[in-house]
């Protein structure tokens, strides 16, 4: 279960209205490698994952990654709450507004709802902290690419602190994916079992064949 | 910091901080010692500030913080999301 604790991981006071800023921002709420996606992809993991390491690290990572939701909703809700009429049309957010006025919704930057395909869960411990990895840095990128977009520090400050926990994520999957490697090539380890294709052969090339 | 309240809050976010990163950090070196030390340093402040914090404003966690007199502050604006709740850090560049 959770506890919930009312106050942000990273402080967001942004003083100056910016809707056009608000909607490519809001591509890390519900967008495809957004903070809900990286949420829900990693608890989703969690249940199938191998080792000690692993599992712990799947489910804090997916905690903090609905603490990241929550200061991105918070960016987008702070950009766009005193929007005039004016604004939204000038600043291309008319088209979010009729939908959503507003609300924070999960979609991307350009509109596309959030759907469980921006995600895997394999059943694969290897292929998913792959993917997992793969996610961090996409996240990264696209994290750099708001900051090319921003220049009011009050933004900044916030997507910083995101960018910066992305690359600490990175690197704690590629240790959780160390520690399944070392599981998987034990000679103790019967809990992965053979896919099927490989059942009739006797000699695959693997250490237990060996 | 413009106020007792902020200050307490930045100290706790900070802190906080310093417990989920170490605390990732151990998930994957669980035998590091000096780490260890270190982690559970800021667990026991953490804990006396976000009492302090309770004690003087709002209660922290939903079904965990004990009840007070400032217990329906639970309900009560400012929530995290708004400007309101938050603070500028000092020293930023």
């Amino acid at each position: 279960m959770w506890v919930y604790e009312k106050k942000l991981e990273f402080p967001v006071k942004i003083k100056k209205t910016n809707p056009a800023l608000a909607k490519c921002i809001l591509t890390q709420y519900g967008g495809p490698d957004g903070e809900l996606a990286a949420s829900l992809r990693y608890l989703s993991q969690r249940f199938t994952t191998v080792t000690p390491e692993a599992k712990a690290t799947l489910n804090d990572i997916g905690t903090e990654e609905l603490a990241h939701l929550e200061m991105i909703g918070s960016i987008v809700m702070q950009l766009s709450e005193d929007a005039d009429m004016q604004e939204i049309k000038n600043q291309g957010f008319d088209s979010y507004y009729v939908d959503h006025g507003l609300g924070i919704y999960p979609a991307s930057a350009s509109g596309v709802p959030f759907t469980a395909a921006y995600l895997q869960s394999k059943g694969d411990p290897i292929t998913d902290l792959y993917e997992d990895m793969a996610a961090e840095q996409k996240a990264r990128s696209t994290y750099e690419y708001l900051l090319n977009l921003t220049d009011d520090p009050d933004v900044a400050e916030p997507l910083k602190f995101l960018r910066e926990r992305e690359i600490v994520h990175f690197q704690r999957f590629g240790e959780a994916l160390r520690t399944v490697q070392d599981y998987l090539d034990s000679e103790r380890c019967f809990v992965i079992p053979k896919p099927n294709f490989m059942n009739n052969d006797k000699n695959c090339g693997c250490k237990k064949c060996k | 910091m413009n106020n007792k309240r902020d200050s307490i809050l930045n100290r706790l976010t900070m802190l906080d901080f310093m417990a989920v990163d170490l605390h990732l950090y151990l998930n994957t070196h669980p035998n590091d010692k000096e780490v260890i030390e270190k982690y559970n340093e800021i667990i026991k402040e953490a804990e006396e500030v976000r009492y302090e914090y309770e004690k003087n404003f709002a209660p922290l966690c939903s079904f965990r913080s004990a009840s007070s007199e400032h217990h329906f502050n639970w309900i009560n604006n400012p929530w995290p999301w708004s400007r309101k709740f938050n603070y500028y850090i000092e020293g930023e560049e």
